[in-house]
C-alpha cells in the first residue's frame, strides 16, 4: 500500500521491513469495534485508566490532570485539577459501606509529591496528603480492610479518612519484594517485612497475584517466577524462556539486536489457569499447571508490549509501543499432520536452557494435552503513538489511552447503532410523536 | 431542487414522448404545464421584449426641491442594465403619486414644527409605454436644510414582468422594508447629529448676540435703544426661538424609537456587524434619554471636537445651497448597509417569477423535513432564510388556532371550529364595510385577470384610466386611493353583501382598519362590476360558499368541516356580526404578518380539476406553507409530522404516490406553475437560491467539475460510494489547484453529519490523524517528495482502513469494492446533462431519493426493535435486512450507503438541541482495491 503510493523507487528502506509481525488483513470479521470516539481533554501522555464504575472511568497522565468520562456516550464528566505534576498512580477506592450510599473516590498521586483523594459523583477534591517525602509511585487499595497503601521510598498505610496508620522504614531497593503489605492485617497496623525475596535478578517490573495461594512476578531481564503466597517460596520460575539463542530459527541479525528491553516482562496478567506475559514484542501463555509455556507469539508487536489482558471470551487483548491495539484469540491446534509445528516453539518452554530433563518430559506431556496458539483476529489502529493502557469495558467497548494526549473509545458499531435506534424510538414517544395525528 | 433551469417550454411531445413513459412523472407541483397560448404562435418570452432594459434593476430616485424627481442610483450600477430606458422619465413616475398624507411643518395647534414619522408606502405601478412595472417604495428622510424637513425618496424595484412584482409583493416588501428601515435608522442619527450642531452653533450665536447686545446697552447711555439694538435684540429672540424649536426637534427625533416600538409592526433595523464607536455611543445616548426632557445632558458629549459657528441671522432656506446628497443624510455606514440590502434584493429576485416561486416552494417543502435536509442541503441555504418567513408560518397557525378559539367561546359556543367558519367569520370585519368589501374582492380580481394575461389586458387599459390621476400611459395597478373612489359604491351596489368565504384576503381590510399603516394594496382591476359574468361563475371562490366547505373535506383538515348558516345569510343578521367585529377586531390586531394576502391554496383547486388548464398564476410558497399544516403537524421538534407508518406505505407504493399522497395538500396550492407564470420571463440567468450568488456559482462550478470527474475517471462510482458510505477520501496530489478542482467535484456526493460545515477540507499538507477522519469526510492532501511528505504518506498507509484515497497524479484509487446500482444513477458516465448546475439538481435529486429511504429505514419502529419481548435479535436482523433489500430496492453496498445515512440520521435526530454532540467515527473492515485508468 505505501509502496504503491510512494511509487517505485522512491521507497524508503526501513518501512516495508515489517515481515516479522503476524498481520491480520483489512477484513476482519471477528473483530467486533466498528466505531470509535476519541476523547481530547489531555494535553500530555496518558498513561493511566481506571475503572469507576460500570459506565465510568477515569484518566490520568502527564498533564497532571485526571478526566472523568462516560464510557458509553465519551462524555466528559469532569476534570480533576489539582496535581502541578505528572501523575504516578492512581487507584479506584469505592466504599461498599452498608450505612452510606456507595462512594466512588479515586486517589491519585504525583510527582509533585501529594496525594489527593476524588470524589467521583461531585468532581470535588475531598482530601490532599502532602507529607511525602518521595514521589509515592504506587497505590494499592486492599478493599477488604478498607485501607490503602502508597509506596515511594517508603511504604504507608492508610485508611479512608487519609490517616496513616503505619509506615515502613526506607525501602532500599526495588528488588525488595513488597508482599509484606498483605501481612498487616494484624492489629496495631504494623508493616512487617516478612520476607525479601531475591530471586530476581533485575528490577521487578510487574507482579500479578493469581489466586490468593499464588502469585507471579515478572522482571525487566525476563524471569518469571511463580510464588507460593503462604509461605513465600518459589514454586516455579521460567527464565529466558524467550532467549533468542534458545531458538534457531532466529536470524542472527535479530539476536544482536536483542536488548534487555526486549526481554523484559511489562505486563502480567493471568486467570485462574494461565499467566499472560507480555515480554518485548511477544505475548506468551503460560499454563500454570503444567508449567510451561503452551503459546506465544513472539512478535505479536512492532514495538514493546506495554499492556495485555485476557477477556472472558478466550480472547486477549494486547497494546503496545508501535500504536496499535491487537486482540487475539487462544485456539487449540487442529492435530492435523500436514501441518508441521515449527521447531521453535517446542523448544522455547520448559524452566530453563540447562534443564534437558525436564525438556523431555515436558515434550512427552505436550503430546497428551491440547496444543494451542495465538491467532490474531483483528487491530485496531487508531493512536499515533505508544499505546500505554487500555481498558476493556465489556460490551460498552474498549478505551485506549496513548502518548499522542488521545483516549479513544473503540465500540461495537451494530450495538450502537442499535442502542441509537432504541434512543430515537424513545425520544420520538417521548415527543409524542409516535401517535398519529389525525 | 429539482427544476432546473434548463428546462424550457415544452410543446413537441413526438421527441420525448419515450423518455417520459421510462422515468417516472415529475411530481405535479414541478410539472411545467403546456403553454397554453402555443398555438397562437405566441413566445412565451414575447411579452418582455417591449421593455428597454435588459433584466430586473432597482432604482432609487428623489424628489429633489430643486430639480424635482431625478434619479440618485441603480443596482445593478451598470449602465447596460438601464439600456435605453428613461430613467428621468420613470423616476418623474414613480415619485409623483401621491403617496402620503405628511404634514411636516407648523400644525394649527402647537408652536412648534413637528415632525410627522411617516411610514413608508408600498406602490406597485406599471408603465405599460415602457414595458415596465415597478414595486416602489417611497420614504421620507429628514433634513434639517430641507424644505420641511423631509425629502421623499422612493426605491423601485422595476421589472418587465407585471406577475413578478405582484407575485412577489410580499417578499419585496419585506425585504424593501428592511433597506429602507436601514435608511431611516441612519438618517435619524445623522438628523440628531446635524441637529445638536445646529444647537451648538445657535447656542453659541446667542451668546455672541448677547454679548454684543451688553455691550451696546453699556456703550449707549442715551436712554433709548437705538435700531441697531433693536434689530440685535430682535435677532437675539429669534435665536432664542431657534433654539427651542431645535430643541423641541430633537427631542421629537431622539423619542421616536419609544414611539415605534409601542406599535407591533415596527421592526428596528439591527446592524448585523457591530457599529462603529462612535455609532454605539449615539445609540446608547438615544436610549435613555427621556422623551420628555430634551437630552441636554448629552448635548456636548457626542462631538467635542466640533467648533460652534456664528449663525447668519437670515440662513433661511435658499436655492443656491447644496442638498446633502443620500450618504450624508443617513450615516456612511448605514448608506453601505443599505446598499448591501439592496444588492441582496437584486440578487434574491433576480430571475424569471416561474423559477423564483419553484425555488421557494422547494425551499419551504425542505425546510418542513428537518429530520433530513441537513444531510445534503447547502447549510446555508437553510440557515439562511430569514427566520420570520418560517416564523409566520407558524404564526399563521397559531393564529388560526387561536381565532378559531376565540370565536367558539365567544360566538357559537357549541360549534365545532372549522376552518370555514373561521374564514367565513372572519371576513365580516364592517369596521368600515364598504372598504372591507372592496378589499376582500381585489385580490380575487387581481387572479382573475392574471390568470388571463390576454384578455385582462383589454379592459385593464380601458377601464382602469379614470382612476388614475398622473399620467396618460402610466397605470397605478393598485393604490388604494386611486381604486377606493371609483369603486366604493359600485362594489356596494353590484355585491350582495355577503362575505366570500376565502379566508385572509379580507384581513386586508381588517387589517387596514384596525392598524394605521399604510399599505397600498395591489389590485389590477378596481371593481368587481368589471368580471365578466361568466367569470365568475367558473371562480368557484366569488359567492358560492359550498365548494369551499367541500374542499375543506377534501383537505382534511382537523377541523371538522361546517358551514356557518348564521353567516352564510348574514345579511337579516348583522347585529349578529356586530358582535362579531368586536371579537374579531381583537383577534386580528395580533396579526401584524399579512401572510394572508395570497389566497389559500383551495382558489387554485377546482380550476385546474375542470378544465384541465392551470389557470392561476403562481402563488407565493407561503400558501404551500399552509396547505402542508393540514398533513403535518408543524411541532418544531417534530419535523415533517413523523408518521412513519403512514408514509411507510406511501412511499412503498411507488415515487408517483409519494409524491402525490404526502404532498397533496400543497399540491393544490403548488401545482399551478403555471402558463401565466412562465410567459414573462427575465432575460438574465436565474440564481438558483436567492441571497447566494456565491453558493450558486459554487454549485455550478461544483457540478460542472463533477460531470467531468465521473466523465473522466472510470473509478468514479466507488469513489463516490466511499463518500455516500461515509468513508473518507483523501484526494492526494502535488498541485494544489487539480485537487481543491477534485474536491469540490466531489463535494456535492457527501452527506452532512450535522448542521455544521460540510466535512470537506479542500488542502491539507501536514499528515492526517485520526481525528480529521472524524471531522472531515472529503480530504483534498498535499503530497510532496520532501521527508515531511513521507511522513504523510506514512500516516496514510497506517490509516488506510478508514480511508479511500484517491491519487490525483497517477490517477488511481484505492477503496472498497462498489457493485450497488444507486451511484450508476446517480453518476452516470454517458449522462446526457451538459450544464453543470443542471447535474448538481440531478444529483440533489438522487441524493434525496436516498434520504427518504434512509428516512424510512430509521423510523421504523420494527426494524430496529423487536415487535415482541421474546423475539431473538435475528430475526429483526432479518427483517431489516429484507427491508432494505426487497422493499428499498437497495443492491449490494446500496444497503450499507442508507444504513450510514440513517445513521446519521439517529444522531441527528437525538442529539441534544444545544451540545454539538461529539462526532463518532465509523468504519468497516473491508478490502480496499486498487483502481488504474
Amino acid at each position: 500500500m505505501l509502496r504503491w503510493l510512494i511509487g517505485g523507487g522512491r521507497e524508503p528502506q526501513g518501512l516495508a521491513e515489517k515481515s516479522s509481525v503476524q498481520t491480520v488483513g483489512e477484513e476482519q470479521t471477528q473483530n467486533p469495534y466498528t466505531e470509535l470516539l476519541v476523547l481530547k481533554g489531555h494535553q500530555d501522555i496518558v498513561r493511566f485508566l481506571v475503572q469507576i464504575d460500570d459506565c465510568r472511568f477515569a484518566s490520568a497522565g502527564d498533564d497532571g490532570i485526571v478526566c472523568l468520562w462516560n464510557a458509553q456516550t465519551g462524555e466528559k464528566l469532569f476534570e480533576l485539577h489539582g496535581h502541578t505534576h505528572k501523575i504516578t498512580a492512581i487507584a479506584p477506592f469505592s466504599s461498599s459501606d452498608a450505612f452510606e450510599e456507595k462512594r466512588h473516590l479515586i486517589i491519585t498521586a504525583s510527582a509533585d509529591r501529594t496525594v489527593i483523594v476524588w470524589d467521583c459523583t461531585s468532581g470535588r477534591q475531598v482530601q490532599k496528603v502532602s507529607c511525602f517525602h518521595s514521589t509515592v509511585k504506587c497505590l494499592t487499595v486492599l478493599q477488604r480492610l478498607d485501607v490503602w497503601l502508597s509506596g515511594g521510598s517508603d511504604l504507608c498505610v492508610w485508611n479512608r479518612k487519609l490517616d496513616l496508620l503505619c509506615k515502613t522504614s526506607h525501602l532500599t531497593d526495588a528488588v525488595i519484594f513488597r508482599l509484606t503489605d498483605s501481612n498487616n492485617e494484624s492489629e496495631g497496623w504494623n508493616v512487617l517485612e516478612v520476607k525479601r525475596l531475591v530471586d530476581h535478578q533485575d528490577n521487578i517490573l510487574s507482579l500479578v497475584s493469581v489466586n490468593d495461594l499464588t502469585f507471579v512476578t515478572g522482571s525487566h531481564v525476563g524471569e518469571l517466577i511463580v510464588w507460593d503466597a503462604l509461605d513465600w517460596t518459589k514454586q516455579a520460575s521460567e527464565c529466558n524462556f524467550w532467549d533468542s539463542s534458545v531458538h534457531p530459527d532466529v536470524q542472527p541479525e535479530i539476536k544482536l539486536s536483542q536488548s534487555p528491553n526486549e526481554t523484559s516482562v511489562q505486563h502480567l496478567t493471568s486467570d485462574e489457569e494461565y499467566v499472560f506475559a507480555a515480554v518485548g514484542k511477544g505475548i506468551y501463555v503460560y499454563n500454570l499447571q503444567m508449567k510451561c509455556v503452551i503459546a506465544c507469539q513472539r512478535t505479536a508487536h512492532d514495538s514493546s508490549v506495554l499492556h495485555i489482558e485476557k477477556l472472558p471470551n478466550r480472547q486477549l487483548i494486547s497494546c503496545s509501543e508501535d500504536g496499535s491495539v491487537r486482540i487475539w484469540e487462544l485456539r487449540e491446534k487442529q492435530q492435523l499432520p500436514a501441518e508441521p509445528v515449527p521447531t521453535g516453539f517446542f523448544n522455547m518452554w520448559g524452566f530453563g536452557r540447562a534443564n534437558k530433563q525436564a525438556n523431555q518430559a515436558a515434550k512427552k506431556m505436550q503430546e497428551n494435552t491440547p496444543m494451542y496458539f495465538l491467532e490474531l483476529v483483528g487491530d485496531l489502529i487508531g493512536h499515533s503513538s505508544a499505546v500505554q493502557m487500555f481498558l476493556y469495558f465489556g460490551e460498552l467497548g474498549l478505551a485506549t489511552c496513548s502518548a499522542d494526549h488521545l483516549i479513544i473509545l473503540w465500540k461495537d458499531g451494530e450495538r450502537e447503532s442499535s442502542l441509537r435506534s432504541l434512543t430515537l424510538f424513545q425520544k420520538l414517544a417521548q415527543n409524542g410523536d409516535l401517535q398519529l395525528k389525525l | 431542487m429539482i427544476s432546473a433551469p434548463d428546462v424550457v417550454a415544452f410543446t413537441k411531445e413526438e421527441e420525448l414522448e419515450d423518455d417520459l413513459y421510462r422515468e417516472p412523472p415529475l411530481p405535479e407541483e414541478y410539472s411545467v404545464p403546456l403553454f397554453p397560448f402555443a398555438g397562437h404562435g405566441a413566445n412565451p418570452w414575447a411579452k418582455v421584449a417591449g421593455s428597454k432594459f435588459t433584466r430586473d434593476f432597482i432604482l432609487i430616485s428623489e424628489f429633489s426641491e430643486q430639480v424635482g424627481p431625478q434619479p440618485l442610483l441603480t443596482i445593478p450600477d451598470d449602465a447596460k442594465v438601464s439600456g435605453t430606458f428613461d430613467l428621468n422619465y420613470f423616476s418623474l413616475r414613480i415619485m409623483s403619486v401621491d403617496y402620503q398624507a405628511s404634514f411636516v411643518g407648523h400644525p394649527p395647534g402647537s408652536a412648534y414644527p413637528k415632525l410627522n414619522f411617516v411610514e413608508d408606502s408600498k406602490v406597485v405601478l406599471g408603465d405599460s409605454k415602457e414595458g415596465a412595472f415597478a414595486y416602489v417604495h417611497h420614504l421620507t428622510l429628514y433634513d434639517l436644510e430641507a424644505r420641511g424637513f423631509v425629502r421623499p425618496f422612493c426605491m423601485a424595484y422595476i421589472s418587465a414582468d407585471e406577475h413578478k412584482i405582484m407575485q412577489q409583493f410580499q417578499e419585496l416588501s419585506a425585504e424593501f422594508s428592511k433597506a429602507s428601515e436601514c435608511l431611516k435608522t441612519g438618517n435619524r442619527k445623522a438628523f440628531a447629529n446635524e441637529l445638536e450642531k445646529k444647537l451648538k452653533d445657535l447656542d453659541y450665536t446667542r451668546t455672541v448676540l448677547h454679548n454684543e447686545t451688553e455691550a451696546q446697552k453699556k456703550a449707549n447711555d442715551k436712554g433709548y435703544y437705538t435700531t441697531q439694538a433693536i434689530e440685535k435684540a430682535n435677532e437675539l429672540a429669534s435665536v432664542e426661538k431657534s433654539i427651542i424649536e431645535h430643541q423641541d426637534l430633537l427631542r421629537q427625533i431622539r423619542s421616536y424609537p419609544y414611539r415605534k416600538l409601542k406599535e407591533s409592526e415596527f421592526h428596528p433595523y439591527e446592524p448585523e456587524c457591530a457599529l462603529d464607536r462612535a455609532d454605539a455611543g449615539c445609540d446608547q445616548d438615544l436610549a435613555p434619554s427621556d422623551p420628555a426632557e430634551p437630552g441636554e445632558t448629552h448635548l456636548y458629549t457626542h462631538i467635542p471636537s466640533y467648533t460652534p459657528k456664528l449663525i447668519k441671522a437670515k440662513s433661511a432656506k435658499c436655492f443656491d445651497k447644496k442638498l446633502k446628497t443620500l450618504e450624508e443624510l443617513c450615516d456612511v455606514y448605514f448608506f453601505t448597509q443599505t446598499l448591501d440590502q439592496l444588492h441582496h434584493i437584486e440578487r434574491t429576485f433576480r430571475g424569471d417569477v416561474c423559477y423564483l416561486l419553484t425555488e421557494q416552494i422547494s425551499r419551504a417543502l425542505l425546510k418542513q423535513q428537518s429530520v433530513t435536509n441537513f444531510l445534503f442541503e447547502d447549510v446555508s441555504f437553510l440557515d439562511e432564510k430569514p427566520p420570520e418567513k418560517q416564523y409566520r408560518g407558524c404564526q399563521g397557525l397559531g393564529q388560526d388556532a387561536m381565532d378559531g378559539k376565540c370565536l367558539e367561546e365567544s360566538l357559537t359556543p357549541k360549534v365545532v371550529v372549522s376552518l370555514g367558519s373561521y374564514k367565513s367569520s372572519v371576513e365580516c370585519v364592517p369596521i368600515k364595510m364598504e372598504q372591507e368589501m372592496e378589499d376582500s374582492e381585489e385580490p380575487k380580481m387581481s387572479e382573475s385577470v392574471t390568470s388571463e394575461p390576454q384578455e385582462n389586458l383589454d379592459y385593464l387599459d380601458a377601464d382602469i384610466k379614470g382612476s388614475i390621476s398622473s399620467g396618460e400611459s402610466i397605470e397605478v395597478l393598485g393604490t388604494e386611493k386611486s381604486g377606493s373612489g371609483l369603486t366604493k359604491s359600485e362594489s356596494q351596489a353590484s355585491l350582495p353583501v355577503m362575505p366570500s368565504p376565502q379566508a385572509g384576503r379580507s384581513k386586508v381590510g381588517s387589517r387596514r382598519t384596525v392598524s394605521e399603516d399604510s399599505i397600498e394594496v395591489l389590485s389590477t382591476c378596481p371593481s368587481e362590476s368589471l368580471i365578466p359574468e361568466d367569470f365568475k361563475a367558473s371562480y368557484p371562490s366569488a359567492i358560492n360558499e359550498e365548494p369551499y366547505a367541500d374542499n375543506d373535506d377534501e383537505r382534511g383538515l382537523r377541523f371538522a368541516p361546517r358551514l356557518s348558516p348564521g353567516i352564510a345569510d348574514e345579511q337579516d343578521d348583522v347585529s349578529k356580526q356586530e358582535s362579531l367585529v368586536q371579537v374579531d377586531a381583537a383577534c386580528c390586531i395580533g396579526k401584524e404578518s399579512p401572510n394572508f394576502l395570497e389566497p389559500l391554496p383551495e382558489l387554485g383547486q377546482k380550476p385546474c380539476e375542470e378544465d384541465g388548464v392551470v389557470r392561476i398564476p403562481p402563488q407565493p410558497y407561503r400558501a404551500a406553507e399552509q396547505g402542508l399544516r393540514g398533513g403535518f403537524p408543524a411541532h418544531d421538534s417534530v419535523p415533517g409530522g413523523l408518521l412513519p407508518y403512514e408514509l411507510d406505505s406511501r412511499y412503498l407504493s411507488g415515487s408517483r404516490e409519494v409524491s402525490k399522497s404526502s404532498l397533496d395538500e400543497c399540491s393544490d396550492s403548488t401545482s399551478y406553475i403555471s402558463s401565466a407564470a412562465s410567459t414573462c420571463s427575465d432575460r438574465t440567468p436565474s440564481p438558483a437560491h436567492p441571497a447566494c450568488q456565491a453558493g450558486e456559482r459554487h454549485r455550478k462550478r461544483a457540478g460542472q467539475n463533477a460531470l467531468r470527474f465521473i466523465r473522466q475517471y472510470p473509478f468514479a462510482h466507488p469513489a463516490i460510494y466511499s463518500l455516500l458510505s461515509g468513508r473518507t477520501l483523501v484526494v492526494l496530489g502535488e498541485d494544489e489547484a487539480m485537487v481543491k478542482k477534485l474536491v469540490t467535484a466531489l463535494s456535492i456526493f457527501v452527506p452532512n453529519c450535522g448542521v455544521y460545515a460540510k466535512p470537506v477540507k479542500h488542502w491539507v499538507t501536514s499528515p492526517l490523524h485520526l481525528v480529521d477522519f472524524q471531522k472531515w469526510k472529503l480530504i483534498g492532501l498535499q503530497r510532496t517528495v520532501s521527508p515531511a511528505g513521507v511522513n504523510v504518506l506514512h500516516a496514510l498507509s497506517r490509516y488506510s482502513r478508514y480511508l479511500s484515497i484517491l491519487d490525483a497524479d497517477s490517477k488511481t484509487l484505492r477503496c472498497p469494492l462498489y457493485k450497488g446500482t444507486v451511484v450508476a444513477r446517480l453518476a452516470d458516465h454517458r449522462t446526457q446533462i451538459k450544464r453543470g448546475s443542471t447535474y448538481y439538481m440531478h444529483v440533489q435529486s438522487i441524493l434525496t431519493q436516498l434520504c427518504s429511504k434512509a428516512f424510512l429505514f430509521t423510523f421504523c419502529h420494527h426494524l430496529h426493535l423487536p415487535i415482541s419481548e421474546r423475539e431473538p435479535e435475528e430475526s429483526v436482523v432479518n427483517r431489516r435486512m429484507n427491508f432494505l433489500k426487497l422493499q428499498l430496492g437497495l443492491a449490494n453496498e446500496d444497503v450499507k450507503i442508507v444504513q450510514y445515512l440513517a445513521e446519521l440520521l439517529k444522531l441527528h435526530y437525538i442529539q441534544e438541541p444545544g451540545r454539538g454532540g461529539s462526532p463518532l467515527l465509523r468504519f468497516d473492515y473491508v478490502p480496499s482495491f486498487l483502481y488504474k485508468i
